[in-house]
Order: structure tokens, then sequence, then C-alpha cells
């Protein structure tokens, strides 16, 4: 049991609020509230991605004193993954400790209630691979970023990387895919993407929407899946919805390594509950996994200083690492401002500054320890997504999610006119006049 | 595969279905037929024992000795829920200790949380987990690991049916479920009935606990499951045992069959009548058991087994 354990961390975080408290009252920094969920269904996903964001900036104010000595003041406030909440959070934290920089919704539909809020407030909102799609388009979404890929061009890689086993496109023609998808805007996004690359193509795809209300209950679409034989299964799932699908598919023999998720369908508890019957599923990803990166010889300082948010066994997931990413992209952005501004604390303008302007090379994340571990991006005015989007493909071996490919790109020719024709149709329907980027 | 095996599979599967529907079902009986109160908290007490179970089995404990002490702490739980809550709410409508039992459930999912943590505990207790092929050409499947569920939730239905009929404590249960004053005027302990019979739950949600969460991990999602449970219940009635388990069979393959069989037909009646091509409808099954309960409700609203509801004047 942890009682013991537990006592500890209350009294520990009891200490933590009062110190917290003091520092906001009395110490300057940059402020940045994460909207977290770590409670409830979906809390198996949301914990590991929150400790790895918080683990990041903790890090940087250990090591660092901060970013260029600027120290991060860190706040979270639990949302349960509900939309209501997240509003609720985002109200109460927007102004605190002399106002966020930049807030990370962790939820799609969270994101769409925020977009107009944080447009006027104007703070930031980093939906890193989630959200608003067409929000990419930075001349009508001034304030929110989605890099480094949306699911719309994470639905192009997931094709081309099925084409690619297939050995071309051309043999795409004539095959019948199935698509499990969270009956929900998030997994409804891809879509009409898949709609457009069905055409093009010459492919056909069945849908199986899975109702979040029983999302735990699958039996019949894998029933249906058993028979109609599809030769890949792609899905868009989340929470228990995507242990409960790799379960049936199991159940049902279907080949594993023909199934794949997308990026949000594709960690440890997803495959964990299906034990051995999880081999060989595989999953889209933007990052890397493991603490085979230079970066954790820092993060396993922040652990040996007794400052981890976390346990340490449990730290390296994909999910952790996607959080160590996000927070990495943030720092730098904001490094990016202050090259601007000046090293001292920002406001949200001036990080929508450095988000726009964040450019980092292979040679920038080498020198930060991540290589592997997050993409390239070069962030401009006008593509809040970023110029390369591109996914991995990894695949679970009963143990440890392991990369098989290297960056597959994605078919931006396809998609950025579907994202800017999305976006002109929102900019009319909020009376929005698209600002210049030129 | 022939139409013919997989509509037979489809059947057969939908009935391990409600089997697995109505282990979850059985606990809201079991305390509605001794208080007359919907325990909004069975849902989670499935996952709270889940947890416990898993958790002291991560510990490396043995199944027997970790299931010994999970039913202890179910006890020590009921004991509880009497002493703290239920004792100060006699005799009170049955719509306030409905309430309650809404606390119950936010303060017991808070608490598990607090304890045991978020994570997803895979939980492996070796029932079997492989799958038959039968028929001409081996074309219907039939899952061991639904079979042994089915098995499991037989057994328990029996044994608590022979146990509310022909055991003292069962008949008491009975009594203090039709009138509480009424049952304490004739000497029976309500409070200790009480403590039996939300014992008796607790020992139904590890049972349930263990059957789902062996088979999608031990996690919060658990506590949703519930909802599965309530159409059940309008069909079998509140207060039946067997009822459960019929209601449950009858959600189950129904259910099924409408994902599979009628969902397809409704998409092309809506496409005949509006004149839209392609449209694909799924997730049938998530309201055709709340339909069908509501349409049993209309001419039994006492459900199939129920017991029917007269007021004499």
């Amino acid at each position: 049991m942890r009682i013991r354990n537990l006592t500890l961390a209350l009294a520990g975080a009891a200490a933590g609020l009062m110190g917290l408290a003091g520092t906001a009252s009395a110490a300057e920094g940059i402020y940045i509230p994460n909207l977290v969920y770590k409670t409830g269904p979906y809390a198996p996903s949301g914990t590991p991605v929150a400790h790895g964001f918080a683990d990041y900036l903790a890090m940087i104010n250990l090591r660092d004193g901060g970013v260029n000595g600027v120290p991060i003041i860190y706040e979270e406030c639990e949302t349960g993954y509900k939309t209501d909440r997240g509003v609720e959070c985002y109200d109460r934290v927007k102004g605190e400790n002399g106002g966020a920089v930049v807030i990370n919704p962790w939820s799609t539909g969270i994101t769409y209630a925020l977009i107009e809020k944080a447009t006027v407030d104007k703070i930031p909102l980093f939906s890193i691979g989630y959200g608003r799609t067409s929000a990419a388009d930075g001349r009508v979404f001034p304030y929110v970023f989605n890099f480094p890929s949306t699911y719309w061009n994470q639905a192009t890689a997931i094709v081309r990387y099925i084409a690619d086993q297939e050995g071309g496109f051309d043999k795409l023609k004539g095959k019948n895919l199935g698509f499990v998808y969270l009956d929900h805007p998030y997994g409804k996004e891809p879509i009409p993407t898949l709609d457009i690359l069905a055409e093009k193509y010459g492919f056909t795809y069945d849908k199986y929407p899975v109702p979040p209300a029983s999302m735990t209950e699958q039996k019949s679409i894998w029933l249906q899946i058993r028979r109609s034989k599809p030769a890949y299964v792609v899905m868009w799932g989340w929470g228990a919805m995507n242990s409960t699908a790799v379960s049936e598919a199991a159940n049902v023999k279907y080949p594993m390594d023909k199934f794949i998720g997308n990026w949000w369908a594709a960690a440890e508890p997803d495959v964990i509950p299906a034990g051995d019957g999880a081999i060989g599923y595989k999953g889209a990803t933007f990052n890397g996994v493991g603490t085979d990166f230079k970066i954790y010889k820092d993060i396993n300082d922040l652990y040996g200083a007794g400052k981890g948010t976390w346990t340490k066994d449990q730290i390296g997931g994909v999910l952790y690492s996607r959080g160590v990413a996000t927070a990495a992209y943030i720092v730098e952005a904001i490094k990016t401002a202050q090259l601007k501004f000046g090293n001292r604390v920002i406001t949200g303008e001036e990080m929508q500054y450095g988000l726009e302007n964040l450019k980092l090379d292979a040679a920038a994340i080498e020198k930060l320890g991540l290589t592997g571990l997050m993409p390239p991006v070069e962030i401009t005015c006008a593509n809040h997504e970023g110029q390369n989007p591109a996914i991995k493909i990894q695949q679970w071996n009963g143990k440890v999610w392991e990369i098989k490919t290297d960056w597959i790109p994605a078919d931006t020719a396809l998609v950025r006119p579907l994202i800017e024709q999305d976006a002109a149709q929102y900019a009319k329907e909020n009376n929005i006049t698209p600002r210049s980027c030129s | 595969m022939s139409e013919f095996w997989f509509f037979l599979e489809v059947l057969l599967s939908g009935l391990f279905a409600g089997t697995m529907y109505s282990l979850v079902a059985l606990g809201f009986v079991l305390i509605f037929k001794a208080s007359g109160v919907f325990n909004f908290a069975q849902g989670t007490m499935v996952l709270f024992a889940a947890l416990c179970f898993v958790g002291f089995l991560e510990m490396g404990w043995p199944v027997a000795v970790a299931a010994i002490v999970t039913v202890g702490i179910m006890v020590a739980w009921a004991y509880s829920v009497e002493r703290l809550v239920l004792r100060h709410l006699v005799n009170q409508a049955p719509i306030i200790l409905f309430m309650a039992t809404i606390g119950i459930a936010f303060f017991l999912e808070g608490f598990a949380e607090f304890i045991w943590g978020s994570d997803v505990h895979p939980l492996n207790v070796g029932i079997p987990n492989d799958a038959w092929f039968v028929g001409p050409e081996g074309e219907m499947m039939i899952q061991q690991f639904d079979l042994a569920a089915a098995i499991i939730a037989g057994l328990l239905v029996t044994v608590l049916a022979l146990f509310f009929h022909y055991t003292r404590i069962g008949r008491a249960l009975r009594a203090v479920a039709d009138d509480h004053q009424a049952a304490l005027s004739v000497g029976i302990p309500l409070n200790q009935i009480w403590v039996i019979v939300w014992s008796v739950a607790g020992f139904v949600a590890l049972v349930a606990g263990i059957i789902w969460g062996s088979r999608l991990g031990v996690q919060f999602a658990l506590s949703i499951i519930a909802l599965k449970a309530l159409p059940v219940l309008i069909l079998g009635g509140f207060t039946s045992v067997p009822g459960a388990i019929v209601g449950g069979l009858i959600i189950g393959a129904g259910e099924k069959l409408a994902e599979i069989y009628g969902a397809p037909a409704i998409a092309e009646l809506v496409s005949y009548m509006s004149g839209i091509n392609n449209i694909s409808l799924g997730g049938v099954e998530e309201w055709f058991a709340y339909v069908l309960a509501m349409f049993f409700l209309l001419f039994r609203p006492q459900g199939l087994f129920g017991e029917r509801i007269i007021e004499r004047v």
C-alpha cells in the first residue's frame, strides 16, 4: 500500500503549495500553467504527459535557473479531460502570477472552446498534435499553434506508410481498409482527408464509430472486422477505447502488424492491458521514446536532487517523452522571444512572437540533447504547423515501443489547401479578416 | 464466412456480453432488494475492489490471499457506509438515499485514485483467453474467456438466488426491502442487514471487477460499465436476481444484432427517405439497449421478473 508514501506526498504537496504561494507573491517569473488530467478514465494517458512536461520545466529551473536566468513558475489545473472544466481552469489561471504566457489545453474539445477566448486575451494555445487542424493557418488563428503536425497530415502519412508496405500507392487500388474512431470531433477530424485519399488512390474504407459512453464495449465492431477482413485497420482513439480495441483485435485474431493507431492511440496504457495479444501493434508518433537521449542526464540529475515530479522508474514512455518535447518547444520559443524583447519575463503577446519565429534545426536540437526525441520545426506567421510535418511508425514488442521507420513525410501539397479552405470558412463565419503575413 | 455462421457468432457473443453486464447489474439488484435504493456507487465499487485486488497481486500476494483481503476491505467498506451514512438516513425517502449513494460514489472514486493511483494495471488470474473455432470449416469463433465469464456469472446468480429464497438472512433482506419500519417492528436488525447486503454487493463487485479487469485491464473506465447495467435492470427488474441475468442476455444479444443488422437497415431507410447516399450509421448499440428498456417500461414497468407494484387504498 502507498499510505505512507501518500502521507509524505500530502505533506510535500502542502509544503509545495505554501512554497508556490510564496513564490507567486514574492518572485517574478515566467508563468506557465498547464491544463492537466490526472484523474478519471483518461488519467492513464494524461498523467505521463503532464509529468514529462513538468519535469522538463523543473529541470530548466534547476540546471539553468530558468530561461536565460528568468525562473519558470509552473502550475497545474485539473480538467479531468472535460471541456467545461478546462474552460473554467483557463479562466482561473490566465491572469495569475502576472499572466500566463502560453497554455496547453491537452484536449481537442478544450482547444476548440478556448480559441476565441485565448485570441482575445492574447495568450497562445499550444495544441501539440491535437486540436483544430485548420488552426495551422496562422493568418486566421494567430494565437493557436499545432506543430509539429496535424491530424490531417498524420492521416496522409499513415496512408503513405501503408502504401510503402504494399509496394507503392498504385497497390492501394481496390484495397479495403477499416477506420475505427472515437465518435467525437477528435475522432472525426481525419475523415474528410481520408475521403480524398480514398478517391485519389482508389481504395475504400469502412468507418466504425465507437461511442464515448460505451468505448469499453466494441465486440460488434470487431466481429464485423473479422468478417470483412480489411487489409489494414487505422484507429483514431483515446483513453480506454484504445486498450479495448487492441484487446478485441487480438481476440478476433486480426493481424496486429496491420493495425495502426494514430499518435494518441499508441502509448503504453493502450497496449499493456492486452498482454501478449498486443505484440506487433503499430502506431504513429512524432516524438522519440525511451531514456537513451542526452537530455536524460539532466532529468536524472533532477530526480537525484529529489525534485522530479514522478517516480523515476516510470519516466521515458511515449507520452512522458511527448510532454518533455512539448516543454522543450515552449522553452525554445521563450528564448526566441527573449532574443527580441530582452532576457526578462515575457507576455503572452511576446510569446506569440516567439512561437511564430521558432526555428529549431537538427543542430539546435542536438545542442539541446534532444536529437531523436523531437523533430526539427520551422514556424512562420502563416504556417503554425511547421514546414515539414511527418511521423514515425513505432511497434509494440511486448515490453517497449520500438521506432521502426525514419520520418515519413505528410502530403502537405494535398492538405495545405484544405487547411486554408477550412480556415477561410471559419474566418467568414466569425467575421475575421485574416491578417497579412507577407 | 457464411451468413448463417456469422449470425450465430454475433448472437452468441451478444449473449456472452450480456452475462458480463449481468455481473454488474447483480450488485445493483442486491442493494435495491434490501433498501429500495438504486446504488449509484456500484460501478465505483467494481473499480475499487478490482484496484485493491490487482494492487495486492502486484505486491506479490497469492491470488487467494489478495481475494480474501479484498473481500475483507469490502466488508469494512460496507460497515463504514452503514455507520457513517445509511444509519442516519433510516426512513428517509428513497431519493435521499439515492443522493447519498451519489456522494458515496464520488468519494470512493477519489479515494481509490488517492490510494492506488491512475495507472492501467493488467490482470491475469488464469482465465483462458484463447478461442475455439466451430462449424464445418471452423467459421464460428467462440472466445474461451467469454464462456468462462458466463459460467462464473451463472454460478453467482444461482448461489445468490438460493441465498435469497432459502436462508433466514435472505428472507430478512426481502422484508427490509418491503418496509423498513415493519421489518424493525418484527425484530429484524436493519443496520445489520444493510451491512450484510452491502458486503455481498461488495463481493459481487469484486467478481465483476476481476472479470472485467481481466478483459480490459484494471483502469478507471471500469466505473463507467455501470451504464451498461441500467437497461439490464429495467428489463430484468430491479428486485430479481435471475432477472438480472435474463435481462443481460436479452440486452447483450439485442444490441449486438441491432448494431450489425439493424444499423445498415436504418441507414438504408434514412437514405431512401432523405435521398442522401452513402449514409454510414454506427453506435446503434449505445442507444438500442435504452430504447428496448423504455419499450419494456411502457408495458411492464416492474421489469420481466420484478415484483408487481400494488398500492392498496
